[in-house]
């Protein structure tokens, strides 16, 4: 069979850079093939992406050496436009791909460039609508739909044009785990139906497998570092080297010690081959020391009975109650617009309950303005970029206690101090424009530190980041909350972040508290997480299938055993 | 906020009528109400603009913020013109009869009166247009219109992309305010206007470089799917022109030229009843 794309000694390097982003890629994909790509960020697997669709060189320039051939053109001949035909791309952001006023009109955008007759585009667009079952959104404007619906949008946009390849780039980012799950599926359905080739960009390996994939290709460093099928690559230690988080149920059978075998196919918890490893699993359950029982101190902020809506009679949350106690970590769950982000509107005062009250330190706070709060919660935004108005980091960081008139003096110290606790005092004196990321995200965290607040909330925290990045910032956040005992609030829908670094996750779901409880015990329970919109961990099916029947007790002590070993990794 | 003033789709006939007649319609109309100073022509084009505002379904709370910033507009012009020549109505008019002596050279006469009156209609007869115009008219079927008249697609794309992502905008922009005046930053009418003209520099860079990451990516995916390929392009939504929309434009026109005449009959653009 020809391949459909094929990169032979294909080697990039991007104007702006003085080394090569891909080094010597030899790739060869075939029409029908399911293929995902993983790699940290900056391992050049966008790059590969806009490789293949042509924005690169077109719209980011640079050298290229070797040949990349993709449905028999070359790219760098035919232009983005030239590729347009064969490449579909999905965008990670969906609100950014979302061009039309309307569903119909961004299904139809590529068909009216190409001077398809409206007749025409009517059927294809009605057409396209039913593959990804919005049909019945044609008529609505983007505002009114959910994340997973702009994707599916966006899939038909891309899919009207009958590409060959269909290219996603992180389709996960931004939806929580059940919408991510249907969007996989959809993308399984679609290669079924119609036979195209499917790139899947992603470094949530796990949740990528929930359908089948016929290869991984791993990208380190520029260069392929893995290139085989999933039941080999997750038998070895290519992901754990790259900086990828593997399958928590792989790392769980790896901690209890056992040598996994590719003929066990270890690619789906739920039917790959556990006979050989359950003993061992067993003994290690047994074994495992347990977590220690927190202590309780007094209440930080407590929430009683809020009941809010933007719309009379149509409440966005109603009945919540809980609280949050002196130095804990938790987390607030639930789907994507489920009143996570209005729950922390009200905390900080941009909205006002309807009904019930919010103590803070056990004082009603409802008479206190949005500067009074913000002297005690400090707010930090998901996107660092909408944050950050100084060009220079010491000013971002003093800005807050600027306005607060605190003395020069003073402010230098208190800057200089909180830039030592954010590990960010070498960069004292650099443009802000200078950061990755993620060093970003430390200078809003810094900026918000340095007016001490009693508790910091987050929106977010690692949204879009990859797995070293995200463990970057946990374990900052982490002994931030353990050294400096600060208490924090995370809001999420990344499950392995309220699993693994908090003590308790408050879950809502349709504006009604569901549970709060110990995150092992939220994502081992099949309703909630139903309810919600979450998965429930791999470690619970893993549990039950080698006969251990409390999941949630075997989902602690991994969680618990895994914090122990990075613990080790940070103190040395 | 981001539903006032914008387009909002119901079923009547003026919905139903292509971009381009309403666009046609409204530039005449403007014209017609902006030369003519004829009362009778004046009054007959507000009772058709009302006729037509109430055939749109125009609601109140569509346009009410607007019309009321408009009303003070005018209040604002009809005192000015007051002030700066209270003797233009007598001069248009070449009579003068007085009502009231005010103050100083200030007399109330009924040709300024009048003459005022008319200013006031003038209004009248173009704003129920322009409301319905743009509460009627989806945009990118506008940008579709304004293509097929002969203006480059790109520009007319520009209008409704812009339109796209306006509410976006405003939802990051109160965000971002939100965020900063936890962080301490005043921007409520506490602060005095210079510390709160300043403060918003702490809002607009974040958002203008929020916005720059936006462009970037909408780019980007503007071009994956094709856009500014061909010289020309189709449009989803555009809708060819119908009976009701030759009727529209051959009464506007009509209509246009006979006020027009009738206006300029006597030699002037005024109606004299004194």
């Amino acid at each position: 069979m020809e391949p459909i794309i094929e990169f032979r000694n294909y080697t990039f390097k991007y104007r702006s850079q003085v080394e090569p982003t891909l080094r010597d890629i030899n790739l060869t994909i075939y029409p029908g093939e399911k293929v995902l790509i993983v790699g940290p960020s900056g391992s050049g697997k966008s790059t590969i992406a806009h490789c293949i669709n042509g924005l690169v060189p077109f719209s980011f320039p640079g050298e290229a050496q070797g040949s990349l051939t993709v449905g028999g053109k070359e790219p760098a001949k035919e232009g983005v436009f030239g590729m347009s035909k064969t490449v579909g791309t999905v965008l990670q952001d969906t609100d950014g791909q979302f061009i039309g006023l309307t569903v119909a009109e961004d299904i139809a955008f590529a068909l009216e460039n190409d001077c398809v007759e409206q007749e025409e585009m009517f059927a294809r667009v009605d057409a396209v609508a039913e593959i990804v079952d919005v049909k019945k959104l044609l008529g609505n404007a983007p505002t009114e739909l959910s994340g997973g619906q702009k994707q599916r949008v966006s899939m038909a946009g891309v899919m009207v044009d009958d590409v060959d390849i269909l290219l996603f780039d992180e389709p996960l980012a931004n939806l929580d785990p059940a919408t991510g799950k249907r969007a996989i599926s959809l993308i399984d359905e679609i290669q079924k139906k119609k036979n195209t080739t499917i790139l899947i960009i992603e470094h949530r390996l796990e949740d990528v497998l929930y359908k089948d994939v016929d290869r991984i290709i791993v990208i380190g460093e520029g260069r392929v570092a893995a290139d085989c099928r999933p039941e080999e690559l997750l038998c070895g230690d290519v992901l754990e080297k790259q900086g990828i988080r593997e399958p928590l149920y792989v790392t769980a059978l790896k901690h209890a010690g056992c040598a996994l075998a590719p003929e066990t196919h270890p690619e789906h918890v739920e039917t790959m081959e556990l006979a050989p490893y359950a003993q061992q699993v067993r003994n290690w359950f047994e074994k495992a020391p347990l977590p220690p029982k927190e202590k309780k101190t007094e209440p930080m902020l407590e929430v009683l009975d809020l009941d809010f809506a933007y719309i009379t009679g149509r409440p966005v949350l109603r009945d919540i109650r809980f609280k949050i106690h002196k130095g804990e970590m938790i987390s607030v769950v639930g789907k994507n617009g489920a009143g996570k982000s209005t729950l922390s509107n009200l905390i900080c005062g941009f909205v006002n309950p309807d009904n019930g009250a919010i103590l803070l330190g056990g004082k009603d706070i409802a008479g206190l303005s949005i500067k009074e709060r913000g002297e005690k919660i400090g707010l930090v935004m998901q996107n660092p970029n909408q944050m950050i108005s100084k060009p220079m980091i010491y000013d971002e960081v003093a800005l807050g206690l600027r306005a607060r008139g605190v003395l020069e003096e003073q402010i230098k110290e208190k800057v200089y101090d909180t830039l030592k606790i954010c590990g960010l005092y070498p960069f004292r004196n650099w443009p802000v424009s200078a950061l990755s990321f993620g060093q970003k995200k430390r200078v809003t965290i810094a900026s918000i530190l340095a007016l001490d607040p009693d508790i910091l909330i987050l929106d977010e925290p690692t949204a879009g980041q990859d797995y070293r990045h995200y463990t970057e910032i946990m374990e900052f956040l982490k002994e931030l909350n353990e050294k400096h005992h600060i208490t924090i609030l995370m809001i999420t829908h990344d499950m392995h972040l309220m699993l693994e670094y908090t003590d308790r996750a408050v879950v809502i779901a349709d504006g009604r508290l569901l549970a709060d409880d110990t995150p092992a015990k939220v994502l081992t329970n099949e309703e909630i997480a139903r309810q919600a919109y979450l998965k429930k961990t791999s470690l619970y099916d893993l549990a039950l299938r080698c006969g251990i029947s409390d999941a949630s007790a075997f989902a602690e002590r991994f969680i618990h055993y895994e914090r122990e070993v990075r613990r080790k990794c940070r103190d040395y | 906020m981001s539903r006032l003033l914008t387009y909002a789709p119901k079923d009547t006939w003026i919905h139903r009528l292509s971009g381009v007649t309403k666009l046609l319609f409204f530039l005449l109309w403007s014209v017609v109400g902006m030369l003519t100073y004829d009362t009778r022509v004046l009054l007959v084009m507000l009772l058709c603009s009302l006729v037509l505002y109430k055939t749109s379904k125009t609601e109140w709370k569509q346009v009410g913020t607007i019309f009321k910033f408009i009303l003070l507009f005018l209040a604002l012009n009809l005192f000015t013109i007051f002030a700066i020549s209270p003797y233009q109505g007598t001069e248009v008019y070449g009579t003068r009869t007085d009502l009231l002596h005010l103050f100083w050279h200030y007399t109330l006469t009924k040709e300024q009166l009048f003459y005022e009156f008319n200013i006031m209609l003038k209004y009248f007869t173009v704003i129920p247009v322009v409301l319905i115009f743009i509460v009627t008219t989806n945009p990118s079927e506008f940008a579709a219109s304004l293509n097929r008249i002969g203006i480059s697609y790109r520009a007319g794309y520009a209008v409704a992309i812009a339109l796209r992502y306006v509410p976006d905008v405003q939802h990051d922009f109160t965000k971002i305010k939100h965020a900063q005046e936890a962080r301490g930053i005043e921007m409520s009418s506490k602060a005095n206007l210079l510390t709160r003209l300043k403060n918003m520099s702490t809002i607009i860079f974040p958002l203008i470089f929020s916005s720059m990451d936006r462009i970037d990516v909408v780019s980007n995916a503007m071009e994956l799917r094709g856009f500014g390929k061909n010289k020309k392009r189709t449009w989803y939504s555009g809708k060819p022109l119908q009976r009701n929309d030759y009727l529209s434009i051959v009464f506007v026109i009509v209509f246009c030229v006979s006020a027009l005449v009738v206006t300029f009959y006597d030699g002037s653009r005024f109606y004299n009843p004194f």
